[in-house]
């Protein structure tokens, strides 16, 4: 059987009178890595040079709003049930008049927490949410921290902030198919 | 105070400032070669591209906590890396690094002595190196330590034979063991690595072993014996291990580029000498070409240590057998033959010729009786 | 006070001389009361490389490398090469007789010799003035080895040879 249409038949005959003297090899492999020696570096300096990690990446989460700036989260507990490590808490309220610019819902999130020790980053949230109000951002990471009292995330970091809003190529599974089948063509 | 006394004690302290300096960047090329060879960067952090990284790891081994294993020899194992450095520094001392430098009408060799033996003391002082590794590696009470003691004292006696025969072919033509001289009679582009590039081959691969340096790495061969003799070494101490390493490997390739590349000479020297004599005067232009002498001698070096670097990323380990079979076999035979090739064509009235002709049937030889000797062999062994 | 005196007057070659004179005795006494091997071996290391040092202040500097590269660099290190594979820690005999007697006779006859020796170096004695300080250089020591002393030399390497195949033909297995 073939597995691969890369193999080689290994060369088992004997070594000739000059390849026994180790020169050829070892000439072939000193052009071998002089070659290597001044070809492109693979290597990514992390810190100052970050590569596209494409997107469906599940770093930070964020809470989106919608077109108008209202937050779309009205609180109905289906990502803390969705969630296997039971990250997510939320406390809902009633939306009271004159708020209207600021939930989308009648209900919304008063507080929403997500403890970072917990989390997995599974996205399962993501695809629980009915509202499409909480994502995992493709492009930003969950920074590391040092102590237990900066671990949970309420809602002052994990809103979308009007100024710096979040976008991606996809947002649903489906815009992700046709993503990949356009990458694909 | 002398005049003399002054500038050569400048000297000195240069020569072993320059080897201990060159032996710590040797460890930041290495790495960097090594990275650049598997398409990686290297360490580029501490520092602009990681130039302080020396001083970094430096830091780290100082600052590490210094202790002997408890049913070590005690005095042994802090002597074992204390003989390996000081033999390690001591070998610079001969070395020609370039001419002479006229300093108020005097000429002062830039080296730290011009001895008659020259040669010989490099080769005395490497002897002994060994015993740096032979008495940590005991010292330790750790049998893999030990493995790789015994490793290391029989690989350096069996390789320094083939070294001192390919060494002879050399003061043969240069009829002294004085490096100055070596490096004299070598004057412009006359070196002997045109007259006998099979001593050069061999002698580098002599050098190679002799440094413990990949593919001759045995006695300290991390898949078989931890670490090999400094298994049990830490903080400075082992420090004082890499860094005698990497201070052998300076002095092998100085000792190459001066033995058969000509040391400071280079293709057109005299007429550069003269040259900056015309251009300027006497004494700044002898000392200006000199300069660049040592300017040469250093490229040599550097392309040498290049060499070393590239051959430990590029081939793999021998195996224990092999290594003996390459040293006793092959290369002991092999630099006795150059040697009487090379005293047989100092007698003739065209040297250069007929070493070249000497290689030319010794390599003939080879390709016609290797294959009957390996029929005969073959034909033993199915009997 | 006296002795006092004569230190002060010692010259710098003098000092050298008594150091290395030190330094052979105590690696010497050193080979041969140590009761570790290995010691001793290394010790004898020692004794050597001052005795290289002596060579050197006879300005004999050829004879100085060699003894280091052939004695000091290759037999010392077989020697503890050897030592290493046997364990001898705890088998530590205590003198018996025979030793004795052999050892006060060794030391005997070469005490005898010596002294001989050095009686009939006496007579020998270099003239100070019409000395050649060159005579331990290589260039030298090749001449007279190889024209004086050229039968002696071959007779030597035939020897050596002698003794190389025999060690061969002894190591190697009968088939």
């Amino acid at each position: 059987m073939q597995l691969t249409d890369r193999s080689k038949k290994t060369d088992k005959s004997d070594l000739t009178v000059i390849e026994k003297t180790y020169w050829p090899g070892v000439v072939k492999g000193m052009g071998i890595t002089l070659k290597h020696f001044f070809s492109k570096k693979a290597t990514i300096r992390y810190p100052e040079q970050k590569r596209y990690l494409g997107p469906v990446f599940r770093g930070h989460h964020i809470l989106k709003r919608d077109e108008q700036g209202r937050e779309r989260c009205t609180a109905c507990g289906l990502c803390a049930v969705a969630c296997p490590a039971e990250a997510i808490s939320m406390v809902a309220a009633e939306r009271v008049k004159g708020e209207e610019k600021l939930y989308r819902e009648e209900k919304y999130a008063a507080s929403y927490e997500i403890n970072m020790l917990r989390c997995i980053f599974c996205g399962l949230c993501e695809e629980a949410c009915p509202k499409q109000a909480i994502y995992l951002r493709h492009d930003k990471f969950v920074p590391v921290f040092s102590s237990r009292d900066q671990v949970i995330y309420g809602k002052d970091v994990l809103v979308e902030d009007l100024n710096d809003r979040y976008e991606r190529d996809a947002w649903t599974k489906e815009d992700m198919a046709a993503l990949w089948q356009k990458q694909k063509d | 105070m002398d005049i003399v006394l002054i500038v050569k004690s400048i000297i000195i302290v240069t020569i072993f400032a320059v080897s201990l300096g060159i032996a710590a960047y040797e460890t930041y090329f290495e790495r960097v070669i090594a990275a650049f060879i598997q398409d990686r960067v290297g360490p580029d952090r501490a520092g602009p591209f990681g130039i302080l990284q020396p001083l970094a790891d430096g830091g780290k081994l100082f600052f590490k906590e210094d202790f002997v294993p408890t049913l070590a020899d005690k005095w042994l194992f802090i002597l074992g890396p204390s003989i390996s450095m000081l033999t390690a520094l001591m070998s610079s001392a001969v070395l020609p690094f370039g001419d002479t430098l006229n300093i108020k009408g005097q000429l002062i060799d830039v080296q730290g002595m011009d001895v008659n033996i020259g040669i010989l003391w490099v080769f005395g002082i490497v002897s002994l190196g060994v015993y740096g590794i032979l008495i940590g590696g005991w010292a330790s009470n750790n049998k893999y330590s030990l493995f790789g003691a015994i490793r290391a004292a029989s690989q350096n006696i069996s390789y320094e034979l083939a070294m001192g025969m390919s060494l002879l072919a050399v003061i043969l033509v240069s009829e002294s063991l004085s490096i100055k001289a070596i490096v004299q009679s070598q004057h412009g582009i006359n070196w002997h690595i045109f007259h006998q590039p099979l001593g050069f081959m061999l002698f580098v691969t002599c050098a190679l072993a002799e440094c413990n340096r990949t593919p001759f790495d045995l006695p300290e061969s991390e898949n078989e014996l931890v670490a090999g003799y400094h298994t049990e070494y830490g903080s400075m101490k082992l420090g004082l291990y890499l860094f005698s390493e990497y201070i052998n490997m300076f002095i092998s390739s100085a000792v190459i580029a001066s033995l058969y590349f000509g040391g400071y000479n280079y293709p057109g020297i005299d007429v550069v000498h003269d040259f900056l004599i015309k251009q300027t005067n006497d004494v700044t232009g002898h000392n200006i070409a000199t300069g660049i002498g040592i300017l040469v001698f250093f490229l040599k070096t550097f392309f040498f240590i290049f060499v070393f670097i590239w051959v430990r990323w590029t081939l793999p380990r021998f195996k224990y057998d092999q290594l003996m079979n390459l040293a006793w076999k092959w290369m002991l035979p092999l630099s006795v033959a150059n040697l009487i090739i090379e005293a047989a064509a100092e007698l003739t009235p065209m040297p250069f010729l007929a070493s070249w002709v000497g290689l030319g049937i010794l390599f003939l030889a080879y390709i016609i009786f290797r294959p009957l000797f390996l029929k005969r062999k073959l034909k033993q062994n199915l009997q | 006070m006296q002795y006092l005196e004569l230190l002060k007057n010692m010259s710098l070659v003098q000092w050298a001389f008594y150091f290395l004179s030190v330094t052979t005795l105590f690696g010497a006494l050193g080979a041969v009361m140590s009761k570790n091997t290995i010691h001793s071996v290394l010790y004898l290391v020692l004794t050597f490389f001052s005795i290289s040092g002596i060579y050197i202040m006879l300005n004999a500097q050829f004879l100085a490398a060699v003894n280091i590269i052939v004695y000091a660099g290759a037999i010392m290190v077989l020697f503890v090469f050897a030592i290493m594979f046997l364990h001898l820690k705890g088998d530590h005999h205590g003198f018996d007789n025979t030793i004795f007697v052999s050892a006060l006779t060794a030391v005997g006859i070469l005490g005898v010799i010596l002294t001989l020796a050095i009686k009939k170096a006496e007579h020998f004695r270099v003239d100070v003035n019409n000395f050649n300080p060159k005579i331990g250089l290589i260039e030298n020591l090749g001449d007279v080895l190889y024209k004086k002393y050229l039968l002696p030399f071959e007779l030597v390497s035939i020897l050596f040879l002698i003794a190389m195949v025999g060690a061969v033909l002894l190591a190697k297995k009968e088939k």
